[in-house]
């Protein structure tokens, strides 16, 4: 039958992704549902950008545990699926005796968890990494990583696809039930859909799709975080993450500067408990507080280099009065069987992600015989990537595709070929964002200024849509009233 | 590799001129680098008039005063390539460089004596300036309202706040008018809009459009598009007076709010910039590279067209003598800057005959007028006294769904301006015409107006 599957799976944020990615492994029929239009919408399109190392968490957490696992084994999924990544390490910055003495906390932490290779840095050493770098001196992390969150998304969601896995966006889960026979009956976007299982990785709604399935007690605090965007400035900045020592009782991990795989830096994020899981509004104190906090760490941080900011959400269980880490939550409900709750996947959510996904096959394979495909092919290609090559390399594509020598986006230096591959990509997600996540245009100093009228006439020319027909972020986000005569 | 003596990158209006000028200084060969497939730059989405009053002592819409100057540097002898994106210049032997442009054939290599960058600016944006708020569909810098509303047959929107009184900003508050949409405020950090008073008189005044100035937009509020803006005062060291926001419903913000020299390329090859982005030249326009020259916006952001062009020429004639080892010319930096700014004072007439823009007031008891630096104005204010007279730019649809701007033959009453644009926006038009071509004839209270083509269409 045609919306009958083995395993739904809700949201395709970096754990859906990822687990829909491990499930294509198997012979399984596995759906997932997305209620925007494309993958990494929320949480996942909107973080540091950092692989963690572990030693942020409590010693025999689940989270210390995936995160460190999932640290060791990210090179080697980025390589297979072609996702921009690189292992930069990290430095955490003291400003006082305090701080240092937490470093030791923190470094026996670490061990006590598995990660490998952390030391104490004295002022010397820090400044040695970070020229310019406030504080006293600090921590080194060796196996922290910077990677592309959107690519990595796009990508599993991409080679899961390739594997079998289907993927319906613009659904948003209405409803969910058991019925008396076993099977789950999902609404979503207005269809219905039947599996014997059901994987709840909605993220900031996982409390609600989980009370949809009758199983109440889970609550999730949303925790705003915003950032900063700087220029192409990592170069002469700043090459590794510099984080201040974590202070125990915020909601994360205190604003830090993290050079982004393209070479931008950003600052934050905040940590501000909200009411509205969806209020992606930046604040003025909070903003200049984050540059202040930025400029402590890194003075030679300036104004002028700022060229965006952003926010993005956690999925807190920690309420406001605790503040803090709760543990993940992944787990099989004993009240509701067949239903794989995954709740808080706050930080390290990203890092850990694959564990996470390997976690619920394991669960899944207690009830079904989980017969490996043989045809599963683990590689995925990315895409071109124009401004990285070689001049000789470059002139070879032209030849191949004349749209290859014309720049659209001149920050980025992204190719006309280049947006028409991410225009066509195979999610059907035409939103100005969608092609900004797999073209990186519009990304850069300018914003679009001169990128984005030439996107437009293509989308209107050599796709057809109509003026009003194009969104920023898919429904309820037109970007434009129509033609103007 | 082409070889030349002087490589000019970018086509607008100061790497046409400095082109032409080279050329005709003597340049045995002279060759203008433009990413874009037409020459003119950000002239081609400037409809409007007020270009060319300087130079040409005429008035000309950008479109037209684009073409001018391609037909100057052309008949010059100058070698206009379009659709070359130059990615970087490298210093080749003691006195020459080499340039790389993508194109669609591959990537060219141009081998020159001396190079004149006009590589214009960019638009300052929400995030360099950072609004609060969130960050839905609606938001957009005046520059690309003006190419997808003039160029793209897009409409941005139908309830509109504009931030910043920039003349983009005030060249857009009119141009969306026209076009049917309600601009609702123009708000202004400032004490005084930033842009020319004839503007301010032509574009907001007219049009009875509310400038705010000690003004912000403090919030942009809507999920996924834009529902308002907030709206706040400011005190006197620019901070948000807490109290004093006050909610507009919109569905787009426009932001002219200040412009930034483009100089990647520039930065290429090493050339010394100021904080501010602008090019640190000597007064003979040469830049910190020898043999390299900058001009126009690159250089130092300018209000009038027709003052890139002067200094493009200079920069052109320059890079000639720099190769001759002749004197070199110096720019007036002063020269550049006599424009009226801000609000038109008070009982006043603003000149719109050129850009100075006097403050022309009429004396009843003498029958006098003052304040004007020539007769034109008198005459300006005389007219405007008894009957008020206007050019009128706009489009026209064609049959493909593109856009052709046009122009009034000559000037109009004040009272037809809106019913005329009215009318226009009913009329298809060809594909195909040529720069002046008559594309229909309006008739507005028994007047016939003749409505031409400021630019050329169709292949």
């Amino acid at each position: 039958m045609e919306n009958v599957f083995d395993v739904i799976v809700i949201g395709a944020g970096a754990v859906g992704c990822s687990v829909a990615r491990e499930l294509a492994r198997y012979e399984l029929k596995v759906l997932v549902l997305e209620k925007e239009c494309d993958v990494a919408y929320g949480t996942s399109g909107r973080m540091s950008g950092v692989v963690h190392a572990g030693f942020n968490n409590k010693t025999g957490s689940l989270m210390a545990k995936l995160c460190v696992e999932g640290n060791k084994g990210f090179e080697a999924v980025c390589r297979e699926l072609d996702i921009p990544y690189k292992k930069t390490g990290k430095v955490l910055v003291a400003f006082d005796n305090a701080d240092m003495e937490a470093l030791e906390g923190i470094i026996a932490r670490g061990k006590a968890n598995g990660c490998e290779g952390l030391r104490l840095l004295d002022k010397e050493e820090i400044r040695g990494l970070v020229p310019g770098i406030g504080g006293i001196g600090g921590m080194l992390s060796p196996n922290t990583a910077i990677f592309d969150p959107f690519e990595y998304c796009i990508a599993h969601a991409e080679n899961a696809m390739d594997n079998g896995v289907e993927f319906r966006f613009n659904s948003e889960v209405t409803a969910a039930r058991k019925d008396g026979d076993g099977i789950f009956t999902v609404t979503a976007g207005g269809k219905e859909y039947r599996a014997r299982y059901i994987i709840n990785s909605a993220g900031l709604y996982c409390d609600r799709i989980s009370s949809m399935l009758g199983i109440d007690g889970y609550r999730i605090y949303p925790c705003r975080g915003q950032y900063y965007i700087l220029d192409k400035v990592a170069d002469e900045l700043l090459d590794i993450p510099a984080y201040p020592v974590p202070k125990p009782g915020i909601g994360g991990l205190g604003v830090h500067l993290t050079p982004t795989i393209d070479g931008n830096i950003i600052i934050g994020p905040s940590a501000e408990y909200l009411d509205d899981p969806d209020d992606y509004a930046s604040t003025p104190e909070v903003m200049e507080k984050l540059f202040t906090e930025a400029k402590a760490l890194l003075p030679a941080v300036e104004r002028r280099y700022i060229i965006g900011n952003y926010c993005g959400i956690r999925p807190k269980q920690a309420p406001p009065g605790e503040g803090g880490f709760r543990d993940f939550v992944i787990k099989e409900e004993e009240g509701c069987p067949g239903l794989i709750n995954l709740i808080g996947i706050e930080s390290p959510g990203f890092t850990a992600a694959v564990p996470i996904a390997k976690m619920v096959c394991d669960m899944l394979g207690k009830h079904i015989d989980m017969v490996p495909k043989k045809e599963f092919n683990p590689i995925r290609k990315g895409r071109i990537r124009f401004r990285e090559l070689t001049k000789e390399a470059q002139e070879k594509l032209i030849k191949e595709n004349p749209e290859y020598g014309e720049i659209i986006c001149r920050c980025q230096n992204v190719t006309r070929a280049e947006i028409r591959t991410a225009i066509e990509n195979r999610f059907g997600a035409r939103s100005i964002s969608s092609i900004k996540y797999r073209a990186w245009a519009t990304t850069g100093r300018c914003n679009g200024g001169y990128c984005l009228a030439k996107i437009v006439d293509m989308l209107v020319h050599d796709y057809h849509m109509k003026p009003e027909e194009i969104t920023f972020r898919g429904d309820g986000s037109a970007m434009f009233s129509g033609e103007v005569k | 590799m082409e070889r030349c003596d002087v490589l000019v990158i970018g086509g607008g209006p100061g790497g046409l001129a400095a082109a032409c000028a080279a050329k005709k200084e003597g340049a045995a060969s002279v060759i203008v680098l433009e990413r874009d497939s037409r020459a003119g730059g950000i002239l081609n989405q400037c409809i409007h008039d007020g270009f060319g009053l300087i130079r040409y002592n005429c008035e000309l819409t950008g479109p037209e005063y684009a073409v001018r100057a391609l037909r100057e540097a052309e008949m010059a002898g100058a070698e206009i390539l379009l659709s070359r994106h130059v990615s970087d210049i490298k210093k080749a032997g003691p006195d020459g460089y080499v340039v790389s442009a993508y194109t669609e054939n591959g990537i060219e290599e141009y081998s020159t004596r001396t190079i004149v960058l006009a590589t214009g600016c960019r638009e300052r944006t929400r995030g360099n300036i950072s609004i609060p708020g969130s960050r839905p569909a609606g938001v957009f810098t005046a520059g690309v309202a003006q190419n997808l509303v003039n160029i793209r047959n897009i409409m941005i929107g139908k309830r509109v706040v504009i931030l910043g009184s920039g003349d983009i900003g005030l060249i857009m508050a009119r141009r969306l008018t026209l076009e049917g949409a309600k601009v609702l405020a123009v708000a202004e950090i400032m004490p005084q809009p930033t842009g020319l008073a004839r503007n301010v008189s032509q574009c907001l005044y007219e049009f009875g459009i509310p400038i705010y100035v000690k003004t912000t937009v403090s919030n942009i509020i809507g999920k996924r598009k834009l529902e308002a803006v907030e709206l706040s005062d400011l005190d006197g060291n620019g901070k948000v007076i807490p109290g004093t926001a006050r909610r507009i419903d919109c569905d787009a913000l426009v932001l002219s709010v200040g412009l930034i020299p483009e100089n990647e390329v520039a930065q290429t090859v090493g050339v010394r910039l100021f904080p501010n982005n602008a090019v640190d030249t000597d007064k003979y326009l040469q830049t910190s590279v020898p043999g390299v020259f900058s001009c126009g916006n690159s250089r130092h952001v300018m209000d009038l067209a027709d003052y890139v062009s002067e200094q493009g020429a200079m920069a052109g004639r320059n890079a000639v003598h720099l190769i001759n080892g002749q004197e070199m010319e110096s720019w007036d930096e002063e020269k550049s800057n006599c424009m009226k700014k801000g609000f038109p004072e008070e009982g006043t007439v603003t000149c719109t005959t050129c850009p100075n823009g006097c403050q022309v007031r009429w004396d009843e008891k003498t029958g006098t007028f003052s304040g004007n630096r020539c007769m034109r104005g008198s005459r300006f204010a005389m007219q405007e006294r008894t009957a008020p007279v206007r050019t009128v730019t706009t489009t026209v649809r064609t049959e493909s769904g593109g856009l052709i701007p046009v122009r009034t033959a000559g000037k109009v009453d004040k009272a037809s301006v809106l019913p005329l644009v009215g009318k226009l926006r009913e009329i298809t038009t060809g594909d195909k015409h040529h720069v002046g071509e008559e594309i229909c004839d309006i008739i507005i209270d028994g007047k016939d107006i003749r409505i031409l083509s400021t630019a050329r269409g169709g292949k």
